[in-house]
């Protein structure tokens, strides 16, 4: 968007092709309209589909058909509606962690690690065991929680630590700590906890599982078969108090205040380190309750790849949600539509091809943000190259 | 401004001509070299130039003067080539010329030197002078081109060193690398864009040297500036613009009052004698011992400088730029740590303390950058005015902000403050100088403060502005609030101050009084000699 050609460069091209309309860009210098953010997002998923549409008739797909099998297979009934929200939960999660440091332009690239840190630190209440086996679910749970978010948080206290007190690049220190993560996780299930040889743990006592819709299908037969477990109100909580923390707390203000300009936060008295620490701690904790949700609604084991890369997901997430809670949201429900859809269609990359236009889409529509682009007929063209006497 | 009568040096018997890059040097008749006729620029919701008509002689410097936003900068960046104009015709040496891109202007000869300056830190002189040119093409042989420049220099006395990399050289410097810059490119008509604003005195003595020495040589200049002495030092003739309107077109500069020009560019009469009531001032506030610190750079910036300044006071502090002034202003504030000495508050102890304690010791600090450092752009009027008072009542209360009471006293502040903007939820970043400054100067000050450290408090804002701005000073003292005003601009110093203190390399090298106030011995400390040395009859140390 930065590299977007002048008013003259793009007529100069018309020119060329000698269309009897020219496009006009102009910088905004009036405040966008509030309502324009949320409109160009949707217009550009609309688009990535469109374009994908193209692709799919090219190879010879009917793109209609095709929609049409992903939208019955993602939102055609409640069982397809519930695997979906089972794949946008982990999402909404990380999408979160990632919004919440983003803000104070904290770029926290480790949110798959935390992810797994998190799931390891619950695993220690099943597997050490932290708690008697038979605990109530009720002990169990909040218990596998806190561990949770403690794990993530503590993923995140360390490059949080030393870019406070040495200035160290988090980008790098976050990425790093990612293989540090996973592979700390694999020492513990080929090794310690391995279940008779395989690359798993045994399966969790169902004490520690999260509530699952198909528990109550003998009272309503409506939930019978339906995956979706508590770990989605995790999510719909954790945006609403991500959006308070923000827009209402003092904290939030402090973070708005750092990530807007970290020259005048300190001139208002903030102090910079302390919320560097804190927002990644925080950030952590939510990738860690991810991490938890996923192993205790889902897997109900700690093995490999619990996560198809939802940490760098998330970064996606959160970048197309404009940071915003409600927006990751949204965008989660979407992308975890897609990742049910490529389990649906042959090939299964076509799911990771939309993915790949919308995220192109929603990030050139940012120019629309910035400049306006107007449809004006042409005028008749001076002689001579620009610049020489009219 | 003391010795504004210095004459440039002229370095005689040179060629009046640039024997680099000379194109389209099709010489006419016109005695103009510029003339703009009609030129209307329409911006979104404001007609910034409306039906502006501005000619330039050759060989002589014309003054733009007017206000914030009156259209000076838009009309000439009409004639640097960076904005179509919507309707009116332009001439240059008598032709109509039609500019596409600043590239066309520079063909014709037409450079601007630009306020913000376009330069890259890392790299030399030479090469900035050089950059985005087609020659050299591929090798670069330096030594050759330093040469050309070295012949440009000494032909305008625009000394820099050609090897020099920026980040090493001043600010006056730089300067004279972008007048460098447009001069090489064969520039006949120079526009500077409040060239002053980044400058000290003594350089802006030095650019207004140079700038005689360039007409002297046939080259035309247009200064945009909203500073009254400069022009009356330098122009020839004035054009003033108010809200997109030409005031005034093309005067004669002699027999003009500074009182008739001010009245053109605001539309009333400007009181320039700040009527500063006497009050007797009280217990000293501020303490300042001996106090040391480091600049960014690494080198000593304070030596021990040691000062008090006592409620209901303003003690003024002159010198010449980046002798330590920026440095003690955040020591004070505790955004820079002191290598040694001490800094109290009313008792407080200070030193090396988080800027938070300062702020809750009651010091207001004006901050010498308003967008870097005394405001977030991108967050709002109430955001950026609660920032000092949100974690108090009724704002903050504990955990949360209390939207409605921040509002409300955004509010009630920009009624007060007089703080032109839609509302309070506009974005900082779209207001214009002075009402930014008057954002930070409504939250400084209602801060309630003890002490009041304001660097540059009025640099860069219009006349009205510059009004407003120091009332509201004044009004602190006799509140008796200790103020400690960093200004580079002596009239404003001498105006509103109880006492000045000059400082030179960190150390203060005299304090005077109100009623002992002498350009003269000013302008000496400045440079380094101590008061008491001047004081005794024979120029010894006592």
């Amino acid at each position: 968007m930065w590299l977007l050609p002048p008013a003259r460069v793009v007529s100069a091209a018309k020119a060329m092709i000698n269309l009897p309309f020219t496009l006009l860009v102009e910088k905004r210098t009036e405040e966008v309209p509030r309502w324009l953010p949320a409109a160009t997002s949707v217009g550009s998923v609309v688009l990535a589909f469109v374009v994908s549409g193209i692709v799919l008739a090219a190879i010879g797909a009917n793109p209609l058909q095709v929609y049409g099998f992903f939208a019955r297979a993602t939102f055609g009934s409640w069982a397809a509606f519930s695997d979906t929200l089972v794949k946008a939960t982990p999402l909404i999660l990380v999408g979160l962690a990632c919004s919440v440091a983003f803000k104070m332009k904290l770029w926290n690239i480790g949110a798959e690690g935390q992810f797994y840190i998190g799931a390891f630190f619950a695993s220690l209440v099943v597997l050490v065991p932290l708690l008697p086996t038979d605990s109530s679910p009720w002990l169990m749970i909040p218990a596998m929680m806190a561990m949770g978010m403690l794990g993530g948080a503590l993923w995140g206290f360390l490059p949080g630590l030393l870019k406070a007190r040495f200035q160290v690049n988090e980008i790098i220190t976050t990425l790093m700590l990612n293989y540090v993560a996973v592979l700390w996780n694999n020492f513990w299930i080929f090794d310690r906890w391995s279940d008779a040889g395989f690359q798993m743990t045994p399966t969790f006592g169902r004490n520690s599982w999260l509530p699952r819709l198909s528990d109550y299908a003998r009272e309503y037969p409506l939930f019978s078969g339906l995956t979706l477990h508590l770990g989605v109100f995790f999510g719909l909580f954790a945006a609403a108090a991500v959006w308070w923390i923000l827009q209402r707390s003092r904290w939030g203000y402090e973070i708005r205040l750092i990530g807007d300009n970290p020259q005048a936060a300190r001139y208002a008295g903030v102090s910079i380190a302390r919320n560097v620490i804190w927002v990644m701690m925080l950030s952590g904790a939510l990738a860690g309750l991810a991490g938890m949700a996923e192993i205790s609604g889902v897997v109900h084991r700690l093995q490999e790849r619990i996560s198809p890369g939802y940490g760098f997901t998330g970064i996606i997430v959160a970048w197309l949600a404009k940071l915003h809670p409600l927006g990751v949201i949204l965008v989660s429900i979407l992308f975890g539509a897609l990742i049910v859809a490529s389990r649906e269609v042959q090939p299964s990359g076509i799911a990771q091809m939309i993915q790949g236009f919308v995220l192109f889409a929603v990030i050139s529509s940012d120019v629309l943000l910035r400049y306006k682009i107007r449809l004006v007929r042409a005028a008749p063209q001076p002689a001579g190259p620009p610049g020489e006497f009219a | 401004m003391p010795g504004k009568t210095q004459t440039a040096p002229s370095p005689a018997g040179f060629p009046n001509a640039n024997p680099i890059y000379v194109r389209n040097r099709t010489m006419s008749d016109s005695p103009y070299a510029v003339e703009m006729h009609d030129i209307v620029i329409k911006f979104p919701g404001v007609l910034a130039n409306d039906r502006v008509d501005f000619t330039l002689k050759r060989g002589e410097i014309h003054a733009l003067l007017g206000e914030n936003g009156a259209g000076k900068s838009t009309l000439m960046n009409v004639l640097a080539g960076l904005y179509k104009p919507n309707s009116g015709t332009l001439r240059v040496n008598g032709n109509v010329v039609t500019f596409n891109s600043p590239r066309d202007a520079i063909a014709q000869g037409i450079g601007m030197v630009h306020q913000h300056f376009m330069l890259v830190p890392t790299q030399t002189v030479t090469e900035n002078i050089l950059l985005g040119l087609p020659e050299p093409r591929f090798f670069l042989n330096l030594p050759r081109f330093e040469r050309k420049i070295q012949e440009l220099q000494s032909q305008f006395g625009l000394t820099v060193d050609p090897k020099a990399k920026i980040w090493q050289i001043s600010v006056g410097e730089q300067q004279r690398v972008e007048i460098l810059k447009t001069l090489y490119r064969g520039a006949n008509v120079l526009i500077f864009d409040e060239p002053t604003a980044v400058l000290a005195p003594q350089e802006i003595h030095d650019l207004i040297g140079t700038m005689r020495a360039l007409v002297a040589q046939g080259k035309s200049i247009v200064f945009i500036s909203h500073k009254l002495h400069e022009v009356e030092a330098v122009a020839d003739r004035i054009t003033v613009l108010r809200k997109g309107r030409v005031t005034a077109g093309g005067l004669p500069m002699t027999g003009r009052t500074r009182r008739e020009l001010a009245q053109l560019m605001v539309g009333r009469d400007v009181v320039f004698e700040v009527a500063k009531e006497a009050t007797p001032p009280g217990e000293a506030v501020l303490k300042l011992q001996q106090l040391k610190a480091t600049s960014n750079k690494g080198t000593p910036a304070l030596r021990g400088l040691s000062l008090e300044i006592c409620a209901g006071e303003i003690v003024g502090i002159a010198g010449v730029a980046g002798n330590g002034q920026s440095e003690l202003a955040e020591c004070i504030t505790g955004l820079r740590p002191c290598d040694s000495g001490q800094v109290t508050v009313a008792g407080t102890q200070l030193t090396n303390q988080p800027p938070l304690a300062a702020i809750l010791a009651g010091v207001s600090h004006i901050p010498e950058d308003r967008t870097r450092v005394g405001s977030a752009p991108n967050l709002t009027i109430t955001d950026n005015i609660i920032m000092k008072c949100y974690r108090q009542e009724p704002i903050g209360n504990g955990i949360t902000i209390d939207e409605p009471s921040a509002t409300k006293f955004a509010n009630e502040l920009k009624e007060r403050y007089d703080i032109l903007a839609p509302g309070v939820q506009t974005l900082v970043r779209k207001l214009s100088g002075g009402n930014l400054q008057k954002v930070i100067l409504a939250r400084e000050i209602t801060a309630n403060p003890r002490v009041i450290v304001a660097v540059q408090p009025t640099r860069g804002l219009d006349v009205g502005a510059v009004e407003a701005i120091q009332q509201h000073l004044l009004q602190q003292r006799k509140a008796g609030t200790a103020i400690l005003l960093i200004s580079e601009e002596l009239e404003e110093l001498i105006a509103l101050s109880d006492r000045i203190a000059v400082i030179f390399d960190g150390q203060v090298m005299g304090v005077v009084g109100a009623h002992e106030f002498n350009l003269h011995e000013i302008g000496l400390m400045m440079t380094g000699t101590r008061l008491e040395t001047l004081r005794t009859p024979h120029g010894r140390k006592v």
